[in-house]
């Protein structure tokens, strides 16, 4: 017997006949495969791109010395230089300064700029060097002069020779554009400037943000970095190159994660409509495969059948998904950027690698789980008994193990096990597995559900008349294994769009409320240099406070501090807080210390949740901050909610602040209106202060819509994945029900030969959809409960460090429900049609 | 009655299987059916049921024309006053016995207090609640005749109802079917390639291009 040949007719034959299944299945592992290759290609890309970008602004020093707090006193450097074991030294002042007409955009209106010691640098990172004009050199010390890499230029629309206004503090700076640098990495926005000219003009003079050290040949550079730690005290850290790699990959790690654990679920689903076609397929060949095994077809042959039709799919499914996924990055990196709009890598443009060895990576994920969704179809296929499976009416018996509900409730167990288990490396790894259990456990229930509610259902339709009921209630009752295995995709698309869609809604409202308590104020008063620069100095505290606009007005001073240098920096606070009772400034927990019971003699402080999970803080803890000339104690007098900084902050008394450190000036103002007064009134008077231009000025509302609307536009990738995921489920449930009805037309025919009218034919059909819909929308919902559940209260937490209230979207999922349903009846009426053709009367005299 | 006038019917290919048909079947009154393969037994069946339209021709129940019917007046017409019984049983495996024999009394709106008499009838009692798998062939086909007979139907159809069953159960079967057609005072259409099949009928029709032709007279027992 010829077999390649036989398996070639079967194979060409099942998908000639059902093109339909065989591109649902095609297009889900396609899918699938797509999502994660392009997120691999695109945080591959972006993540390569800004390491790459960190590493060319230190270039080739050995050792880079911070001070934990921001800019440090320059004498230092003098110091640092003259250690016998460091070759040279290179002072560098580093800025991200706000550029006039670019603040649109809150997340993408700074230009960084580069104080350098060009005859120093020269050594360390020559890349940054000016490139004046021919016979100008002297442009690369001069105290008006800025050089920019081409993205920076292409970014203000500027070239040599032209002025570029920029704003320092309080003062406009202008500066004329000299020339490019030697080497700038594409899409790079950065510019370089003389680091004594820097201190001057943009005032920050005796202040430097790094210094960076290149070391004697010989020199053990663990050690010296010890010795140099040592010396330096708890003030200053000192690091390596691995380090801002380490500290670049900790930055994006939980975003990365999250989005590749989304790319899983996608071909997760996609196994699952592998498994459904598959299996359904299966089924409605048993009579086929039987006559083969009796014509002398041997299990293996069979089994070997079954498992080249999942290779093949897979196959084809990579290969769609590995094209469609270089596309998707390619597009996504020049739409979005390569943060996919959350700004995660912020100033650079990165460009799709394709590499070989990853493609056949994915190809081979692809392929395994294609063949994971066909394993138990063709086993099944493989033992069934000839004789047995040759009787018409056997088909349901195929799929009986599936309905035992033992193995479903062991992954809802294992599922709830591994919700009570901590993170993996802080990541949320036993979250994720616990949804992927719960989904399996859920759909694997669905044939027991399904036939233990219709049994019910078909008792209660027995006391009515009504021949299309109780057709549809007995064959949902007694034959629930196909039928349910036709709704698991759409059950497990909608469970993860309940999931998704609960757990934005809540994120959402908590944030909102959040912005509510955060943002108290009607303006916030900023100037329009960013960093760790403290704006306004005293003069023009005061001159905003005597405005007659004003009937309160709070200062802020913001800077950040570098506790781990593994770790990016956390955001220090320092303003006024109730201390007696910080509820009333900040949005605290409930893990606080009670009010009025913090000790005088200590200075409070009150960390945000990512404090406790990362650092290990806790309430009624002493702790050492790096803030003062020299690091002191504070009490954590308790834990607040922040949804703006996943990496940690903490708020602090200003009036500790300023005694520790001497420091009065304030980057932010906080102001109330006065009754009576609206905000374009208190705006104009705001600009006709002396430096009233330089202010950036924003209503507490509108910065509170701006956040919502970057939530929203972050989350948009979210919804447009959930409906792609419904719409292949109910491309599944179309692929299902033609199916069926194919391996049901007798019964069609035998129905319509008695006295059912076409109409009732479809009825019925539109039934059984509807009805089994409803189940799966039902289960569906209480899977996606569960799922968001986790997502709130364990991934979120584990991954970004907040915690949040469950809100319900319910006028979302009652919509979603209801288009599902409509959606699903409508498809198993279409798919119908062919159940009441006129082939469907003559297809009970073709006896098999 | 059934009245057959003038049917003629053919195929997309030129050939003519039916051609000016006639014959009249009496209330009460059961023929059998035989003739060669492709003579056009099935289309007879499929015209009288209408399921399919004649070429030309009238197909008369009770007065009233078939052939002019619409697929829903047709589908009722079948509903109320025909009953099938197939070679290959077709009966539902996800309905119990008792489901399966409701269903035309459950399609036509009327009580389906008789399932249990029906069941008793035709040898099952007391195993409504079983499910086809559970059953024989024999057993199988007992179940579509009950189905069948049900609703008191005016004709019945069998096309080859024994063609699947060994000797014993296919003569206890058209017994059962011959009783039960005249308890009912039903006309009956046996479409068989058995003679002993169709000897159990009142007459015995050969279809040939000439038309239906009586063979002898059936035996009746």
């Amino acid at each position: 017997m010829n077999t390649t040949m036989i398996s070639r007719w079967l194979l060409w034959g099942e998908w000639r006949a059902h093109w339909l299944q065989f591109l649902v299945a095609l297009t889900a592992i396609g899918i699938g495969v797509a999502m994660a290759f392009s997120i691999h290609l695109i945080n591959t890309a972006a993540f390569n791109e800004f390491s790459a970008a960190s590493k060319s602004l230190s270039g080739q020093s050995d050792l880079q010395v911070q001070s934990r707090s921001g800019f440090f006193d320059e004498m230092l450097y003098p110091r640092l230089a003259g250690y016998p074991e460091v070759q040279l030294a290179n002072p560098v002042l580093e800025l991200d300064v706000t550029v006039s007409g670019k603040q649109q955009n809150r997340n993408d209106h700074r230009l960084k700029i580069i104080g350098i010691d060009m005859f120093r640098a020269m050594a360390i990172v020559p890349d940054l060097l000016g490139l004046p004009e021919e016979g100008k050199s002297l442009d690369r010390v001069a105290s008006d002069t800025i050089f920019l890499s081409p993205a920076a230029m292409e970014w203000l629309q500027v070239q040599q020779h032209d002025h570029l206004e920029l704003h320092a503090g309080l003062e406009t700076i202008t500066l004329r554009v000299a020339g490019g640098l030697v080497r700038a990495r594409a899409g790079q926005r950065l510019a370089v400037m003389d680091i004594g000219a820097m201190q001057w003009r943009f005032q920050q003079l005796g202040v430097l943000s790094r210094i960076e050290l290149k070391l004697d040949n010989g020199v053990n550079h663990a050690a010296f970095k010890v010795k140099l730690a040592d010396e330096l005290g708890d003030a200053f850290v000192v690091t390596e190159q691995t380090d801002q790699e380490k500290r670049i990959a900790n930055m994006s790690r939980a975003y990365r994660v999250n989005l590749n654990m989304l790319a899983l679920v996608a071909l997760f689903t996609g196994t699952f409509l592998v498994f459904s076609t598959q299996a359904l397929s299966v089924v409605r060949r048993r009579q086929q495969f039987a006559l083969l095994r009796v014509l002398g077809y041997t299990r293996q042959q069979l089994l070997r059948q079954v498992v080249t039709e999942g290779l093949t799919l897979g196959v084809f499914g990579s290969v769609l998904g590995l094209a469609l996924g270089y596309g998707v990055a390619v597009s996504a990196i020049q739409l979005l950027g390569g943060d996919l709009g959350t700004n995660f890598f912020p100033g650079v443009k990165p460009g799709i690698y394709l590499d070989p060895l990853m493609a056949l990576l994915f190809f081979a994920v692809g392929v395994t789980v294609t063949l994971l969704g066909n394993v138990a179809p063709a086993l099944e296929a493989s033992r069934a008994k000839p004789a047995l499976a040759l009787r018409s009416g056997s088909e349901d018996m195929a799929m009986a193990k599936l309905s035992a509900p033992w193995y479903a409730l062991v992954c809802l167990a294992i599922a709830l096990l591994f919700t009570q288990l901590p993170p993996i490396f802080e990541l949320p790894i036993f979250g994720y597995l616990a949804i992927s259990l719960l989904l399996i456990g859920g759909i694997a229930l669905m044939p027991y559900l399904t036939a233990r509610v219709f049994v019910r259902l078909l008792r209660f339709q027995s006391d009515q008349p009504g021949a299309v009921g109780m057709l549809a209630a007995a064959r949902l009752a007694h034959a629930p294994n196909q039928s349910a295995i036709a709704l698991g995709g759409i059950l497990a698309s909608f469970s993860l769009m309940v999931a998704m869609a609960i757990m934005v809604a809540s994120f959402r409202i908590s944030i909102d409320q959040w912005l509510g308590q955060v943002l108290p104020a009607d303006l916030y008063v900023r100037t329009a240099v960013s960093g760790d620069q403290g704006g306004f100095q005293a003069d023009a505290q005061q001159q905003i406070k005597t405005l007659s606009s004003f009937q309160r007005v709070d200062l802020f001073r913001t800077l950040h501090l570098t506790l781990d240098p593994n770790r990016p920096d956390i955001t220090l606070f320092a303003r006024p807080v109730d201390r007696a009772d910080p509820r009333n400034t900040l949005p605290m927990t409930d893990d606080m210390l009670m009010p009025g019971t913090i000790p005088e003699d200590v200075m409070p402080v009150w960390i945000s949740e990512a404090m406790v999970d990362l650092y290990g803080y806790k309430t009624g803890d002493r702790i050492r901050l790096p803030v003062g000339t020299a690091p002191n104690e504070f009490l954590v007098a308790g834990v607040w909610r922040d949804y703006g900084r996943q990496f940690g902050a903490i708020q602090m008394l200003l009036t500790d602040y300023q005694a520790l450190t001497g420091d009065i000036s304030v980057n932010t103002v906080a102001a109330w209106l006065q009754s009576g007064v609206t905000a374009d009134q208190a705006i104009a008077a705001l600009r006709q202060l002396p430096f009233g231009s330089a202010l950036e000025i924003s209503n507490s509302s509108d910065m509170r819509a701006l956040s919502l609307e970057i939530f929203d536009r972050s989350f948009a990738v979210t919804y447009l994945l959930e409906i792609i995921a419904v719409v292949i489920g109910l491309m599944g449930v179309a692929a299902s029900f033609s199916a069926q009805i194919l391996a049901r037309i007798k019964e069609f025919g035998m129905l319509r030969h008695i006295g059912v009218l076409r109409r009732q034919v479809l009825m019925l059909l539109a039934m059984e959809g509807g009805l089994l819909t409803v189940l799966g929308i039902v289960l569906g919902f209480l899977l996606g409960w569960a799922i968001s559940l986790i997502l709130v209260f364990i991934v979120n937490p584990q991954s970004f460090h907040w915690t949040m209230a469950i809100h319900m979207p319910w006028p979302w999922l009652v919509s979603v429900a209801a288009v599902l349903l409509v959606s699903a009846a409508l498809t198993a009426v279409l798919s119908g049609r062919r159940a009441v053709s006129a082939q469907v009367i003559r297809a009970v005299r073709e006896d098999w | 009655m059934l009245e057959l006038r003038n049917i003629t019917k053919g195929y997309a290919q030129g050939r003519n299987v039916l051609a000016d048909l006639n014959y009249t079947l009496n209330a009460g009154e059961y023929v059998a059916v035989m003739g060669e393969s492709g003579v056009g037994k099935s289309t007879l069946l499929n015209l009288i049921a209408g399921l399919d339209t004649p070429d030309s021709g009238e197909i008369l129940i009770n007065g009233a024309a078939i052939s002019s019917l619409d697929d829903d007046a047709a589908t009722r017409l079948r509903r109320e006053q025909f009953g099938f019984i197939f070679q290959a049983f077709h009966v539902l495996p996800h309905l119990t016995l008792t489901q399966n024999i409701a269903l035309p009394l459950l399609l036509n709106g009327t009580s389906t207090e008789r399932v249990e008499q029906m069941l008793e009838q035709v040898g099952l009692q007391g195993r409504g609640g079983d499910f086809p798998r559970q059953l024989s062939g024999g057993e199988l086909q007992r179940v579509a005749i009950a189905r069948a007979l049900i609703h008191w139907p005016k004709l019945v159809l069998a096309d080859e109802p024994t063609g699947n069953l060994d000797p014993d159960t296919a003569h206890e079967i058209l017994q059962l079917i011959r009783s039960e057609i005249k308890a009912n005072s039903a006309m009956g259409i046996l479409v068989t390639h058995s003679h002993a099949a169709a000897a159990t009928a009142d007459r015995v029709l050969q279809l040939t291009k000439a038309g239906l032709q009586p063979v002898k007279a059936g035996n009746g027992a």
